[in-house]
């Protein structure tokens, strides 16, 4: 690999990464405030949506990005309302929001478009395109041919849209807000104890909606990012669970600003380095040596405590050891190299499992593996005044 | 003491949510410029208009009733299972697995086998959510929303490289052998020479899901381990007290839960498909959520829900032909009841509550 590919992927990961970090942001506000919001990803569509439709609509993608930002925000107001104002259930909410937004979108779509759920697509002014910055260089070729720094500059630093940018300042910006100014105190102490606050004399409701509000806002920038800089328009379920990707980035991160760029910028780079190899071989040695030590690790720990974990772990460990073991036999059957000669040929990594990687490391994050992952205490609980 | 009497609670509360859910998405309708109470109509009539609209209707209801009877289990625990999803389609994993790799030489031992397989295999994919939120206590809804991705990706990965045939272009595994075909409705009534239910996948399933929901019944108000996991969902301190282990109560719990989301798959996989597709649960697993919440997670609101459901699923489905209404609108309405009778029950119940409330100061 030499020094050019290594910035493509760099480069391919910073645009993975920026929908997640804006929507990883996002969550932060509002479940540091103590609102547990699971409809991430359906505020993006919506935001995803509305944007490419009034870009389309007025020719301006500013006019898109704010009427992307006011469908995201008007979806924050709903969870608003009812998980702060009508004290509901957050995540029955939230599941409600992402069903709506899956559903309004396509439905919106097809009554003003009649495309099959898709906006007509965006070209000009009704899109964000890079920015080239000063000296860098804009075709490939000669990028190919520059010096590794001038590489860097022109891939990597310049020719992003104005969103991209916008996302990688939001990263500090949070981090000032939530721990440099009073209000970000105050937020973060509404999420971890509201009685507090409220003696205080804060108004718990006011800061909550606050910090949704916040969210909204975020949210909408994220999904304007994929329809009108990303893609060239909207299409059906374009999000592709980003919104609970960037869920995961945050308990990753466990619910601070930089650690969710870190996050996000290594969920990114799952998906570039899946978008780029699609044939990812490993040595079958290596693949069964993964999962048995996994499965003994596993049983190691799990002998140690109840008969519970014995099950759970133990079965765990049984399933990755038969398949570690079906590899290695159907390995065997197909070579004439033996039964132990198989080992040394490779394998193919299946898409699929990077693709599930967030998914899988948030789990063994969440599982306690590498530090436990603890939300703010009051995170999900509704706030009653007077009990 | 309740402030609302029995009957407004468990029938006036979710029918004033299912009507608000019901006018907005007909506001949304007559928005897109298309005529609500002719959508209406022709839903209606999709859905109950002929024996095969009804199979339809109840082939869905079928999967929702397991489905929302997987949430409920939970939600009594005071667990929500979001994997409902990832859950069947493991369910469905299992069926596959015995159906393509045991001989089963007839209907009636597929039957059993199959559901014993997709039972298990659905609750061992909630058992490490289960486990985790268990010992560990990491929130059981964004593991098991992980699991769902987790799901999908193991059944892609399956049916592209290991199930499929030889030679077939499409991601699915090869059909099952003839002798495991599940009576439809239309075999049935055929056996009493009644003409009816033409093509609609409803099948015997439909009686398996119903004992479930007895089974189900008797599980949590009749028996110790239902009391037991209803006193975990009210409290956990006080559980703890009367002597109830929440580790081993939210294990079984949800492995209940898992099992009965598996379950489904002896609907849409083994009665309906007879092989494993992609995506063959449809988001059924979710729909159990509006499911169990409409139905106040008792197996008999659950059956009703679940046919007012399918029958959504059915009308939507004959929607999207006839007009210009795409079929995501069926998407609209789940969203809508989950959102009044999930997060906006207070909302309907408030103005409830003051009028019982002022009812009874003025008759006592």
């Amino acid at each position: 690999m030499d020094f050019y590919t290594i910035v493509q992927l760099a480069d391919a990961t910073l645009r993975m990464a920026i929908p997640l970090l804006l929507a990883c942001l996002a969550g932060l506000f509002s479940e540091r405030a103590g609102i547990f919001d699971i409809g991430l990803e359906g505020k993006m569509l919506a935001a995803a949506f509305l944007s490419a439709a009034v870009s389309f609509a007025t020719g301006s993608v500013w006019i898109g990005l704010l009427a992307g930002i006011g469908a995201s925000l008007s979806l924050s107001l709903i969870h608003g309302i009812a998980s702060i104002t009508f004290r509901g259930n957050q995540l029955i909410s939230g599941v409600a929001i992402n069903f709506l937004a899956a559903g309004l979108t396509v439905v919106i779509a097809e009554g003003w478009f009649r495309q099959g759920g898709r906006t007509p697509s965006l070209s000009g002014a009704a899109r964000f395109d890079g920015i080239d910055f000063p000296g860098a260089l804009t075709r490939i070729r000669d990028k190919l041919q520059a010096s590794p720094g001038m590489q860097f500059y022109s891939e990597l630093v310049s020719g992003h849209s104005i969103l991209v940018y916008i996302g990688l300042i939001a990263v500090p910006l949070s981090w000032w807000v939530l721990y440099r100014t009073r209000f970000g105190l105050r937020l973060r102490a509404v999420g971890e104890n509201p009685a507090a606050v409220d003696t205080a004399g804060i108004n718990v409701v006011q800061l909550r909606f606050a910090a949704v509000l916040i969210c909204g806002v975020l949210c909408g920038i994220a999904g304007a990012y994929l329809s009108t800089a990303v893609q060239a328009g909207f299409t059906k379920d374009m999000t592709a669970n980003r919104g609970f990707i960037a869920l995961a980035a945050l308990i990753f991160a466990k619910w601070r600003p930089w650690h969710a760029m870190g996050a996000c910028l290594l969920f990114g780079l799952f998906f570039a380095i899946d978008n780029r190899f699609q044939n990812i071989q490993l040595d079958a040695l290596w693949v069964v040596v993964i999962l048995v030590g996994i499965s003994a690790l596993l049983t190691g720990y799990a002998l140690r405590r109840d008969k519970i974990d014995v099950m759970v772990l133990g079965g765990l460990s049984a399933v990755l050891t038969v398949i570690a073991l079906m590899l290695w036999v159907s390995m065997a059957s197909g070579s004439e190299a033996g039964l132990f000669g198989s080992l040394m040929e490779t394998v193919k990594l299946p898409g699929e499992f990077i693709q599930s990687l967030p998914y899988i490391l948030t789990v063994v994050i969440l599982a306690g593996f590498g530090g436990k992952a603890v939300g703010p205490r009051a995170g999900g609980e509704p706030y009653v005044k007077e009990r | 003491m309740d402030v609302m009497p029995r009957w407004a609670e468990v029938v006036l509360v979710p029918l004033i949510s299912l009507i608000l859910a019901l006018a907005l998405s007909m506001v949304v309708i007559a928005a897109i410029g298309e005529d609500p109470f002719n959508a209406l109509k022709i839903m209606v009539n999709a859905a109950l208009g002929s024996t095969q609209g009804i199979g339809y209707t109840l082939y869905y209801a079928t999967n929702f009733i397991f489905t929302g009877l997987a949430v409920a289990v939970a939600f009594h625990a005071r667990l929500f299972n979001i994997g409902g999803e990832g859950q069947a389609m493991l369910g469905g994993l299992g069926v596959a697995t015995v159906c393509l790799y045991l001989p089963l030489p007839h209907w009636t031992i597929a039957l059993v086998v199959a559901t014993l397989a997709s039972a298990v295999f659905g609750a061992a994919w909630a058992a490490i959510p289960a486990y985790l939120q268990a010992r560990r206590g990491s929130h059981i809804v964004i593991t098991t929303i992980m699991f769902n991705f987790i799901a999908a990706g193991v059944l892609i990965y399956l049916l592209r490289e290991v199930m499929k045939p030889e030679g077939s272009m499409e991601p699915s595994s090869p059909k099952f052998a003839e002798s495991t075909h599940l009576p439809s409705f239309y075999d049935m009534a055929q056996m009493f020479g009644w003409e009816a239910f033409a093509s609609a996948p409803a099948n015997i399933t439909f009686f398996v899901a119903l004992i479930a929901c007895y089974l189900i019944y008797l599980l949590i108000w009749h028996t110790r381990l239902g009391y037991e996991i209803r006193a975990l969902g009210h409290s956990e301190t006080a559980a703890k007290y009367a002597g109830i282990d929440p580790v081993k109560l939210t294990m079984i719990a949800m492995l209940i839960s898992g099992g009965l989301a598996g379950m489904m798959a002896i609907n849409n996989v083994l009665g309906e498909a007879e092989r494993l597709v992609l995506n063959a649960t449809e988001g059924a697993g979710f729909i159990g959520i509006a499911v169990a919440l409409m139905g106040r997670n008792h197996p008999v609101g659950i059956i009703i829900a679940a046919i007012l459901f399918g029958m959504l699923y059915q009308g939507g489905a004959v929607l999207a032909q006839d007009t210009k209404i795409p079929v995501q609108m069926v998407i609209v309405i789940q969203a809508l009841v989950i959102m009044f009778t999930g997060a906006l029950d207070n909302m309907v119940r408030a103005p409830l509550e003051r009028f019982f409330l002022s009812t009874r100061r003025k008759a006592s």
